[in-house]
């Protein structure tokens, strides 16, 4: 082998990234799912239309993202006084001296991040729906979205807010805010949006561009 | 390969002669230094995982301890100041018949994370021996670990949502005690030492078993 020449990709090839089995490819039809045989890990699980339904996910994600910042999450009442409060103050309880850095990442995990996953997957996946050359970078957009998705929380915070809520309900009155509605909806999307992407497909429709 | 049918021995991609990449699945014949797709450096099988594993694994355990001795939350009411550890709240929260979620807390916070350090501990000592306990078991238990990981952070969001929220003047505060960022830490450092477990390694022992034959 002339070591000079760029590497080629094998193409006939598929190797679970679990367990390093290799498979001939053949791709799946839609609603199939390719499975490896040793460790049961899904390597393709392709949906018709799954690029529309992302897309269309994704903008109602972003849209209640910030309608959920701004609108009152929770309030509390006892004994004559109240406190209301947003996501944002939540995730930035922790303010004061060293504890500032983890109210930075707790607004991160829950909020930011969530959100800045959303838009890579529009970027990248807005200009393949639509027959186009990938985005610029849009190796580099999918590749972060990728690796920020263990660190996106939405879903644990929102179990957080039911345990919160038990726990308070001895000391005060709690009612909940529009936020904590739209928050429950953002969640449930955020997860199907995750859920609905098939990584093996998106890769391959990134091919078209060499660099 | 969607076939259903389970066949104990499968050709592995190192036993060709090529290495798939981690993060987009590609495939390179063995040599290749990065993925020409995702650019993720490629490796048949990374030796310094363990390593990697070891770090996180001990820098994790040591923020886990304070984590449990500090306070978690500092409440405040008219005539007195509370300071409750992760268990001591917990408990404090069971005298008070909440014991649903006195034990939710305790999965969370402690059952959760302790079963983490074992699980991973265990999965490292295992392929470093190469033992030939269970492969589908292991990597379940991987990928159980890998998933449930995150799930400890509940406890920070609920010490975040009640400090935001009880803030009712000379009434009552609840505040966020130091055991907080060393909680946050410990499961941050815990997910990363997981994720740098290389779980091609479970499998090895097996391929070589059946090359031996």
């Amino acid at each position: 082998m002339d070591h000079r020449l760029p590497p080629q990709p094998v193409t006939d090839l598929i190797v679970c990234p679990h367990c390093d089995a290799a498979y001939r490819l053949q791709r799946p039809t839609h609603g199939e799912r390719a499975v490896c045989v040793r460790c049961h890990t899904v390597l393709i699980s392709p949906r018709a239309k799954a690029g529309l339904q992302i897309i269309a996910v994704s903008i109602a994600i972003v849209v209640l993202v910030i309608a959920a910042t701004v609108f009152p999450f929770l309030t509390i009442k006892a004994a004559g006084n109240t406190n209301s409060v947003s996501i944002l103050d939540a995730a930035l309880a922790f303010s004061d001296g060293p504890l500032i850095a983890l109210a930075l990442s707790t607004a991160a995990l829950i909020i930011f991040i969530p959100l800045l996953r959303v838009l890579l997957a529009l970027y990248v996946l807005i200009p393949v729906v639509l027959d186009r050359m990938p985005a610029k970078g849009a190796r580099q957009a999918f590749r972060l979205a990728e690796a920020l998705r263990p660190w996106s929380m939405a879903e644990i915070f929102a179990i957080g807010c039911a345990v919160a809520l038990i726990k308070l309900t001895d000391l005060a009155d709690v009612t909940f805010g529009p936020a904590f509605w739209i928050f429950a909806i953002l969640v449930v999307l955020v997860v199907a949006q995750d859920r609905f992407m098939c990584r093996w497909t998106v890769w391959k429709s990134l091919d078209g561009l060499r660099k | 390969m969607s076939v259903a049918q389970d066949i104990p021995h499968v050709t592995t991609a190192r036993e060709m002669g090529v290495v798939g990449c981690l993060r987009c699945t590609q495939v390179w014949p063995v040599g290749t230094e990065t993925c020409g797709r995702c650019g993720k450096a490629l490796v048949s099988r990374d030796r310094k995982s363990l390593q990697r594993v070891w770090a996180w694994w001990i820098v994790g355990f040591l923020c886990y301890i304070p984590a449990n001795m500090y306070p978690m939350l500092q409440t405040r009411t008219l005539f007195q100041v509370q300071q409750d550890t992760i268990v001591g709240g917990a408990i404090e929260l069971m005298t008070h018949d909440a014991v649903g979620i006195a034990l939710i807390i305790l999965f969370a916070s402690v059952v959760i994370p302790l079963g983490k350090f074992f699980a991973v501990a265990y999965l490292a000592i295992s392929v470093k021996r190469r033992n030939s306990a269970s492969f589908q078991q292991r990597q379940m238990l991987y990928e159980v670990v890998e998933y449930i990981g995150r799930w400890s952070m509940i406890d920070i969001f609920v010490v975040a949502i009640m400090s935001s929220l009880v803030q009712l003047n000379t009434l009552a505060s609840i505040n966020p005690g130091p055991a907080s960022l060393f909680f946050a830490l410990s499961v941050i450092f815990t997910m990363l030492s997981a994720q740098s477990f290389d779980s091609r390694m479970i499998w090895d022992v097996q391929s070589d078993a059946a090359g031996e034959d």
